[in-house]
């Protein structure tokens, strides 16, 4: 009846499981119980659970990415604790078993729930608005695509206290990931919470890429496209060119496990290499999935915020492509030591190192747009800078390893866990963090507060720094990755200020729940009545903050790279239309959500056997598609009247502002750097 | 193929955007660019797939090989039942264009007889092989062999169940806009299928008979 379910499965000896179990049911009862008291329930449901509109979709995604991040991250303290404890006589405090699967949850947790959202988050905000866009290609997709990633968080965090999670690191390689090395069910929540969420992703992939070749704004061809679309659309095609891969082996994987059958076993001709083939061939693609979209958000800030055209606009977009055509050709630098031979080795070595031209392009772009420009050192800009220093050290430790006869020393390394995430965390969090600094009024309207910015900051730079620099050294010394104790005592000192390092980041974590706080509460102070708060270049920044749920009342016409920046020059930025027309748009529709449910349902009855009930959720799932196919009143039309409306209070409060024509600040050089 | 599919494709890829139309209203194009778009991402599925088989193939084991294994005239019926549910989806889609709806629905149905004695030959192809003790968990070979037809099987019985909504929806819908744009896509897929399908009579079973 419940298949390999049974009471066991809840972890009651395991004491840092338990309280955290508390900790979440007490907090989840009493977000529900103030849900119910401010009946909220209702506001909830139709305003952002079935939602179609971009911007919340991409707000819900941010939001879900955010507390990620905290699990995330309670893992890594987690792990940085046990190893600065765990030498010589001592054990530390996690057992193997557990520790295991902490290295692993953080892996799993970081890239897929917390940096694969705040991208796609990111994307469905911004993308667009920076095309003059009403909406996506495919809303009611768009929707689906985020119901089903929650499917999958939700299926990671019940592993927490539901049976185990995998222990056999975020890629699980077999045969450890097979069912003669791994009996558990962690693999399976593994498998099934990367296929719900991976299946998300590709949806979105599709429609952004429809979205962006098909909906810009009239005369916005290819090459007057802003920077920050044109790495979403790059990295989309990756999305879509490389995630069916990892559909593929993750259900190789699957058929192994559930099929008796042989891809990656040891024995009747199984071959386990190709598992870690297939998985690099999706898994190199995934990390310039994930740090594309941030290039485009530095590129937007520093133009922004040094009051001047983005240098070298062809060239970043020739890098961005280059970059993406060449992130399928590098994928058997991850395991030179598989022993493929010296060609071999010397093409994805050689293919890795060229790589690090067209990014290399695009530093000197962003050195050369500040070069005698006139620097605003705001938050997201802090951000961006310290960016360029952390991810250049980052590069070029990877070019390091891309020597395969280095790469046989470093294998496995502490040296290499130092390298990505010199790489992720300095190119990735960190653009991540200065786009949302950067996005977050046109969002909601207010700014947000400057100090407790510039605070989180300065503590995840200098925590950054601390944390993985010893690696670096312990790398170098041969300290192995995954070690949950080790019995040379020189090393624990270097990993106690690793310790130290990751708890000044938690200072930083902890500022950026602050700066929201504070912001929230002095939302009025911080508002942005223009809807241009950092003089933009970009089509977004010329509506109201928040956007409009239309975003565009009248569709603009483009002419050039940077049109709304000209406009705002030539004095025609805020020119009231004379007439409004009609706007269609789609309905909301709760039908996403269903089907998240259902995917929920399916993904916990595979991983514990339980077929019937596996049954409902595949039923359930395919029902409400279908279900959705017969609904024919899936949009509806805005009346002019209405969009009039809307469009005379802003620019009542344009001129109540006195939002001048021109912008902000004028610019010290008109000419074009191309 | 269907005309209006081809001409979607290519007023996608001319690189000119149609953006800019004040609502949201779909000509068509854009969910056929998308279909098309998925349709590769699906056809990367397959290329993993059969990138698997090529690596696997001749991972016997000491089980059965291809050779012993494979019927060539059982495989050749089959795949000519699949070959001739094209040519009537064609049929179909010449009825839409013509906006014969009766017709639509007849070679739709005839089409739905067409695949479903191509998914039954492969049920009973599949029974047989575990019959005689080559199942996938026979040996490397045979799992790729399985999963990499099977796969194509599961796609051709989510289009049967897509053949059923489709022949229910312009039965009480007629030929909408709505309708005509997933006939559109539901035969593009089809036809991908069939595509896929010589790739593995082709590589799977012929290159097997050597």
């Amino acid at each position: 009846m419940f298949g390999k379910l049974t009471l066991d499965a809840i972890p009651y000896h395991e004491p840092i499981v338990m309280v955290t179990l508390a900790a979440v049911l007490l907090g989840g009862a009493a977000t529900l119980a103030a849900l119910t008291k401010f009946r909220l329930w209702g506001y909830l449901w139709k305003e952002w659970f079935t939602s179609v509109d971009h911007k919340k979709i991409g707000i819900m995604y941010i939001i879900v990415a955010l507390v990620m991040l905290l699990r995330g991250f309670a893992d890594a303290i987690m792990m940085r604790l046990q190893q600065a404890m765990a030498a010589g006589e001592s054990a530390g405090y996690l057992p193997p078993h557990h520790f295991d699967q902490v290295f692993t949850a953080h892996g799993v947790i970081m890239i897929f729930f917390v940096a694969m959202p705040f991208i796609t988050g990111l994307m469905n905000l911004v993308v667009p608005l920076q095309i003059g866009a009403r909406d996506v290609a495919y809303p009611f997709l768009n929707s689906l695509s985020f119901w089903l990633f929650v499917s999958g968080v939700v299926l990671v965090m019940m592993s927490l206290f539901v049976g185990d999670f995998a222990a056999t690191g975020w890629l699980a390689y077999p045969p450890l990931s097979g069912l003669q090395y791994s009996p558990t069910v962690g693999v399976d929540y593994y498998i099934w919470s990367l296929q719900l969420s991976g299946l998300g992703t590709t949806l979105s992939g599709i429609n952004f890429i429809v979205t962006i070749m098909k909906m810009r704004a009239p005369g916005m061809t290819l090459m007057k496209m802003p920077v920050f679309t044109w790495t979403s659309l790059v990295t989309n095609i990756l999305i879509v060119a490389a995630f069916p891969i990892l559909t593929v082996t993750l259900a190789l994987l699957t058929a192994d496990r559930y099929l008796d059958m042989h891809f990656f076993t040891n024995e009747l001709g199984g071959n386990a290499m190709m598992y870690v083939n297939l998985i690099w061939i999706w898994g190199h693609p995934e990390v310039y999935i994930l740090i594309l979209p941030c290039f485009g958000a530095y590129s937007e800030i520093v133009a922004t915020f040094s009051k001047k055209p983005l240098f070298g606009y062809k060239s970043m977009v020739y890098a961005t492509s280059c970059i993406g055509v060449l992130s399928f050709v590098v994928w058997l630098h991850h395991f030179f030591t598989m022993g493929s031979g010296a060609s071999v080795n010397a093409f994805f070595g050689i293919t890795t190192m060229i790589i690090s031209v067209p990014t290399g392009a695009k530093l000197f772009n962003w050195l050369f747009t500040m070069y005698r420009g006139r620097v605003e050192f705001n938050v997201p800009m802090l951000w961006t800078v310290g960016f360029m220093v952390t991810f250049v050290i980052g590069g070029v430790t990877g070019v390091l390893m891309a020597v395969p006869g280095a790469d046989f020393v470093l294998h496995n390394s502490v040296f290499l866990i130092a390298h990505f995430h010199n790489v992720i965390i300095g190119g990735v969090v960190f653009g991540v963090f200065a786009a949302i600094n950067y996005w977050f009024p046109k969002a909601f309207g207010f700014r947000l507060n400057e100090f407790w910015g510039k605070a989180s900051f300065w503590c995840w730079l200098v925590g950054f720094y601390m944390a993985f620099m010893p690696l670096y050294v312990l790398g170098l010394k041969g300290m192995t990755r995954r070690m949950n104790h080790y019995a040379n005592p020189e090393w624990q000192p270097y990993l106690i200020v690793a310790a130290l390092g990751a708890a000044v980041i938690a200072v930083g974590i902890f500022c950026t729940l602050v700066q929201f706080y504070v912001s929230i509460r002095d939302r009025k102070k911080l508002t942005d009545p223009s809807g241009d708060p950092w003089g933009g270049r970009t089509l977004e920044w010329a509506i109201s903050s928040p956007a409009p749920f239309y975003n565009f009342a009248i569709v603009p016409q483009i002419n050039q790279l940077d049109q709304f920046w000209e406009d705002k020059q030539n004095g025609v930025a805020y020119v009231q239309p004379a007439k409004y027309e009609d706007i269609h748009m789609p309905r909301n529709t709760g039908v996403g959500v269903v089907m998240g449910a259902f995917g929920t349902v399916l993904g916990f009855a595979l991983v514990w056997h339980i077929w019937w009930l596996a049954a409902v959720g595949l039923l359930g799932m395919i029902g409400a598609f279908i279900a959705r196919a017969y609904d024919r009143d899936v949009d509806y039309w805005v009346p002019a009247a209405e969009v009039e409306k809307i469009e005379r209070s802003r620019h009542a409060q344009l001129k109540q502002f006195q939002t001048t024509q021109v912008a902000p600040v004028a610019a010290p050089q008109r000419q074009k750097v191309a | 193929m269907s005309s209006p599919a081809v001409s979607a494709a290519h007023g996608a890829l001319d690189g000119v955007s149609h953006g800019g139309d004040a609502h949201h209203h779909d000509d068509g194009s854009k969910t056929l660019l998308g279909f098309w778009i998925y349709l590769m991402s699906d056809c990367l599925i397959f290329s993993g797939l059969f990138a698997t088989f090529a690596v696997l193939g001749n991972s016997t084991a000491g089980g059965p090989t291809a050779k012993e294994l494979f019927e060539l005239p059982y495989v050749l019926g089959e795949t000519m039942l699949l070959l001739i549910s094209s040519v009537t989806f064609g049929m179909a889609m010449l009825g839409m264009h013509a906006g014969r709806k009766g017709s639509v629905v007849a070679w739709l149905a005839v089409t739905f007889v067409f695949g479903a004695g191509f998914i039954g030959m492969e049920v009973y192809e599949f029974a047989k092989l575990i019959h005689e003790g080559a199942g996938p968990s026979t040996s490397a070979f045979l799992s790729s062999y399985f999963t990499l037809v099977g796969t194509h099987g599961l796609h051709v019985t989510c289009g049967l169940i897509w053949l059923v909504v489709m022949m229910d929806q312009i039965r009480r819908f007629g030929l909408t806009d709505a309708t005509q744009r997933r006939l559109s896509c539901l035969s593009l897929f089809w036809h991908f299928l069939d595509i896929v399908w010589i790739c593995v009579f082709t590589f799977v079973y012929l290159r097997g008979a050597i």
